[in-house]
């Protein structure tokens, strides 16, 4: 009971407290946290804490079966799932050499193209209601409905379509679908004007979200920092351009980007792309009746399959950056090893911790939902 | 690198923000033209899902035959298969009364399950919705059927369909020799897999062991599928030698009960099961199989004495597991070699001889007795059994023919099929036929056409063999390929033909009088052939060969013991584990159960079980 074995408590200065902000919050994205130090409504340190969808993705994989993952990856990112069946499936068609038709490609494009379009709405709808815009909101989760319209009709699931499989796609498009895909992509240009109005240009959302949050491209670089939170700080970097895969390079589209890399030009980038998407779209809609063929390549049966020892990694442009998979096979039933370098495991923990430090504690759900970080992604 | 389209009509026009623009508060008053337009969130009216929706599950109790494909194919462990009492359960064709029930806890709506359906029996609804309080927690683990979960149809929505099957139902070709280059000849008709061939075929298997429900010794056929896909022809092996130790011959002739059972064969080419256990057997050394065999063999010795009269599959079959269990078992077989009627039954261009003489080599190497050129009855008496051992096994097999009894079946012309078969076996000397013509439609029909057809290939440079088969085509007993390669050899087929007499001229025998049939049971089911005496057909030939089937030579019995067994209309009675009404006198195979080696092999197993009991109970 010595004095000197006891190591003085350190006592906070008064005026700093430490916050748990979510896993519960309106906030915050998903099932997230941070645990925030802060110095009045000042942060002074902000730490990730992430975890609380206790899934263990890439885990997981290695007790299933290589087709009964292409279940489990869309689960790991919830509002962008389309992107994770393809980099799985494209991974699985490396290790064993398959070629995919080229008609499963182009169906693909759409696909992927939907699903950004469908994730920037969904986006576009959070980060306005943090802001306390619940018009745009609500907007926003009722046009992206109409894209997941479209995905109920030719994946048979409105979010997890579970459309991908090793070898090409599930299902031959219904009849009369490329027509639809068409009005839907209309009206969603035709309301473009309204979001402006309500939220791009609505003073309130320009106010919160310009300089804050702002990272340099150096710091871009440093952090891992992809995809549209990249493109906002000028540097025109997409995988889909730089690294084409699937029939990319035959597609006409425009890489957006923006200057400031605060939180108002990643929102901005975003609100740029999905009218990108809408391009590439109706460009795939012009071109899928001519181009014919098989969906799928022949693949073994699910139930005893072995996929070639190798490794593998692949990458797509997904809503939210650049998403890989690292895929390891032993020449077993399963994978040995898959690792998911999704974008959000970088934007939502180190980017999120620098970016807060210095910020008021109502800019961390600006910097957040700029940030477009996805939760799973993490805890992948 | 491809080209990028350059069509300037995709072109967007972006109205620019800059980030000078400091925004308007006035802007979001635009929104107010929504007085007048129609609002963007509006309360849906509920409409049926998309006609692809993954729903609830929706499943064809009639056709699903409860392989349990669905079962394993769940990512998320979701199915359970549970038993349904009032659904038929068939084995031997392939049919269980489990279908699959889902816990919609666990369920992700993958269809994966649809895709993989062997039947096509299971698909997903266009229903999605259900609620329950929490006292109804166990209402989200639901049997579908046919109406969905509700008991309320709301349509087909996600269902297999062509480009969407996750089979291969395509089975791997086997090459065979062709009509030309078999046709005068015994060499062996089909070659065997290539090891790529078998690890491809063996990768279609789904594991739901119909196959090892069918079968009569229920090899474990999954499991030397698996090992032959994971390139373990050894394990595979070892799999084999725990339910059939006569699996080169099985491996060629069996009836492959596995295979009109295996769940791809609903929509499919069912999985080659009996050229599977071929290819590991071919493929491991003969050496090596002895070893396997011996792994589990006793290391002790019981004292007990059996012997088994008959070296067939049956008697081999319960000699192999008699002297795995230490006893000491002595074969007596009659003719000059061991193999019974695959050696003396079945022409060696379906089983090459020295095939079978592996497996039997595999059994002797074990250490049973094979006493051959021993006839029970001339040379060693029942009696004399009964004192030197503790059980004696009977199996006989069926080498006595049946004759058709028709005038002029007693021509020294008119031979049973058996006896020539025999005959050709041990190249004994005949008088060829120019023209045969042979009674019957079953296997042992088509053996001696072809066997006779090559004969007079290689002699006399043309075929001559006609076969006239009571049976239409369409109920032919005999297998469709021996049918199929029958006619390939230039083998006439006459089907629905009653034999009603040989026609014999001075001595000499002309030919074969036949009726057309018009039925051949009566309306209590009994045999009883119905003919059409007007259409009347003389099939020439100078040899007439009776294959309708065969008999028990039971004279070895004597008299004394003879009456002392039961019998049944002819047979000896004997209970479901072969014993007969003698405490010491089991009787198994073809003699007491038919039709094939692996019913034989069945049959030997449980012979040796019984008396394996038997001993202890007694000791």
């Amino acid at each position: 009971m010595r004095p000197e074995n006891y190591e003085a408590q350190r006592q906070p200065p008064s005026n700093e407290f430490e916050l748990n902000f979510g896993p519960n919050h309106p906030g915050i994205e998903g099932n997230y946290a941070l645990k925030v130090k802060l110095h009045g409504d000042v942060v002074l340190e902000a730490q990730a804490d992430g975890g609380y969808l206790h899934r263990g993705f890439e885990k997981l994989m290695e007790q299933r079966l290589w087709i009964q993952n292409i279940a489990l990856v869309p689960r790991i990112c919830v509002p962008d799932p389309s992107p994770m069946e393809l980099c799985y499936s494209m991974a699985v068609e490396q290790l064993c050499g398959l070629h995919v038709p080229q008609r499963a490609n182009w169906i693909r494009v759409m696909q992927l193209e939907l699903s950004r379009i469908a994730a920037h709405l969904f986006t576009f709808g959070g980060h306005a209601a943090t802001t306390g815009m619940y018009s745009t909101m609500y907007w926003g989760v009722a046009d992206r409905d109409l894209v997941l319209d479209l995905f109920e009709e030719f994946t048979g699931g409105r979010v997890y379509s579970i459309y991908n499989i090793p070898g090409g796609v599930r299902r031959e498009l219904p009849s009369g679908f490329l027509q639809r895909v068409s009005e839907t992509l209309d009206y969603i240009e035709s309301r473009l004007p309204d979001y402006d109005n309500l939220f791009f240009k609505n003073q309130v959302f320009v106010k919160r979200a310009k300089d804050v949050g702002v990272m340099t491209q150096e710091q871009a670089l440093a952090w891992g920092v992809t995809g549209p939170n990249l493109r906002a700080t000028g540097l025109a970097f997409d995988v889909r351009r730089d690294d084409p895969y699937l029939i990319y390079d035959q597609l006409e589209f425009e890489i957006p980007t923006e200057e400031s890399g605060d939180a108002w030009a990643r929102t901005l980038v975003r609100r740029h792309e999905l009218m990108e998407s809408i391009r590439i779209v109706r460009q795939v809609v012009e071109a899928l009746p001519d181009i014919h063929g098989p969906i799928r390549a022949p693949i073994p049966n699910p139930l005893a399959w072995n996929v070639p020892a190798g490794e593998t990694y692949t990458r797509v442009e997904s809503s939210k950056g650049e998403l890989c998979y690292y895929v390891v096979s032993d020449g077993g039933p399963k994978p040995y090893r898959v690792h998911v370098r999704g974008p959000s495991s970088m934007h939502a923990v180190q980017v999120l911790e620098k970016l807060s430090v210095g910020s008021r504690i109502e800019d961390i759900a600006q910097t957040m939902f700029s940030l477009d970080a996805c939760p799973p992604e993490v805890d992948r | 690198m491809a080209k990028p389209i350059q069509n300037s009509k995709f072109k967007i026009q972006n109205s620019p923000i800059a980030h000078e623009d400091s925004g308007s508060i006035l802007s979001p008053l635009k929104s107010l033209q929504f007085f007048a337009r129609r609002p963007v969130t509006v309360p849906l009216e509920p409409r049926p899902a998309a006609a692809n929706y993954r729903g609830f599950h929706l499943n064809d109790h009639e056709k699903c035959i409860g392989c349990s494909s669905c079962q394993k194919v769940c990512d998320n462990a979701a199915i359970t298969m549970v038993k349904v009492p009032h659904l038929p359960e068939d084995p031997v064709n392939g049919v269980r009364n489990l279908r699959p029930a889902i816990d919609y806890g666990r369920c992700c709506w993958c269809a994966l399950c649809v895709d993989i359906c062997p039947t096509s029996a299971i698909s997903l609804s266009r229903e999605y919705v259900h609620t329950c309080t929490q006292e109804e927690i166990d209402s989200y683990f639901i049997l579908p059927d046919e109406k969905g979960i509700h008991g309320k149809y709301y349509g087909l929505g996600w269902q297999k369909s062509a480009d969407s099957d996750l089979l291969d139902l395509e089975r791997q070709q086997m090459e065979e020799l062709g009509p030309d280059a078999r046709i005068d000849n015994f060499d062996e008709i089909v070659h065997g897999y290539s090891e790529q061939q078998a690890v491809i075929e063996a990768s279609r298997c789904v594991q739901c062991g119909m196959c090892n429900d069918a079968c009569p010794t229920h090899m474990d056929a999954p499991e030397y599928i698996r090992a032959i896909w994971q390139g373990k022809p050894e394990e595979a092996v070892r799999w084999i030698y725990k339910t059939n130790p006569f699996s080169h011959v099985c491996g060629r002739v069996c009836t492959h009960r596995c295979e009109d059972a295996c769940s791809i064969g609903r929509r499919g080419e069912p999985v080659a099961i009996r050229w599977l256990k071929r290819y590991a057997m071919d493929a491991v050394d003969h050496d090596r199989i002895k070893q396997i065999a011996a792994e589990e063999k006793a290391d002790y010795l019981s004292g007990k004495r059996i012997a088994i009269i008959g070296a067939g599959p049956a008697g081999l079959t319960a000699a192999y597991d008699l002297v795995r269990k230490g006893h000491q078992v002595t074969v007596f077989e009659a003719r000059e070699a061991a193999g019974g009627m695959p050696r003396y039954g079945i022409p060696s261009y379906r089983l090459p001889y020295d095939m079978l003489d592996r497996d039997i080599d595999v059994i002797a190497s074990l250490g049973v007795k094979i006493q051959t050129n021993t006839r029970i009855g001339v040379d060693i008496s029942m009696q004399q059994l009964r004192t030197d051992y503790d059980a004696v096994v009977l199996a006989i097999g069926l080498h006595l023919g049946r004759s058709t009894r028709i005038p002029g079946s007693d021509h020294k012309q008119v031979v049973k099929a058996v006896d020539l078969l025999r005959m050709i076996t041990n190249d004994e000397k005949f008088k060829l036929p120019k023209k045969a013509v042979v009674i019957g439609g079953g296997n042992v029909a088509m053996d001696i056409a072809r066997s006779l057809a090559r004969l007079q290939k290689r002699s006399q440079d043309q075929v001559g063999v006609t076969v006239t088969a009571l049976e239409d085509k369409a109920h032919f007993l005999a297998d469709p390929v021996e049918v199929k390669e029958c006619l390939e050899e230039g083998i006439e087929i006459f089907d629905a033909r009653g034999p009603q007499g040989c026609i014999v001229e001075r001595g000499r025998l002309k030919g074969l009088k036949t009726w057309k049939v018009r039925s051949i049971f009566d309306e209590q089911g009994r045999f009883a052939p119905a003919y059409d005496e007007n259409d009347e057909q003389i099939h020439e030939g100078d040899m007439v060969i009776e294959a309708i089937g065969q008999m028990s030579d039971v004279s070895l019995l004597g008299e004394s013991l003879s009456e002392e067994l039961e019998w049944n209309r002819g047979r000896l009675k004997v209970d479901e584990n072969g014993h007969t009404s003698v405490d010491w006198l089991w009787a198994a195979g073809d003699c007491v159960n038919g039709p094939d080696v692996v019913h034989a092999v069945a049959d030997g197993h449980r012979v040796a079980a019984s008396i394996e009991a038997w001993l202890g109970k007694k000791a």
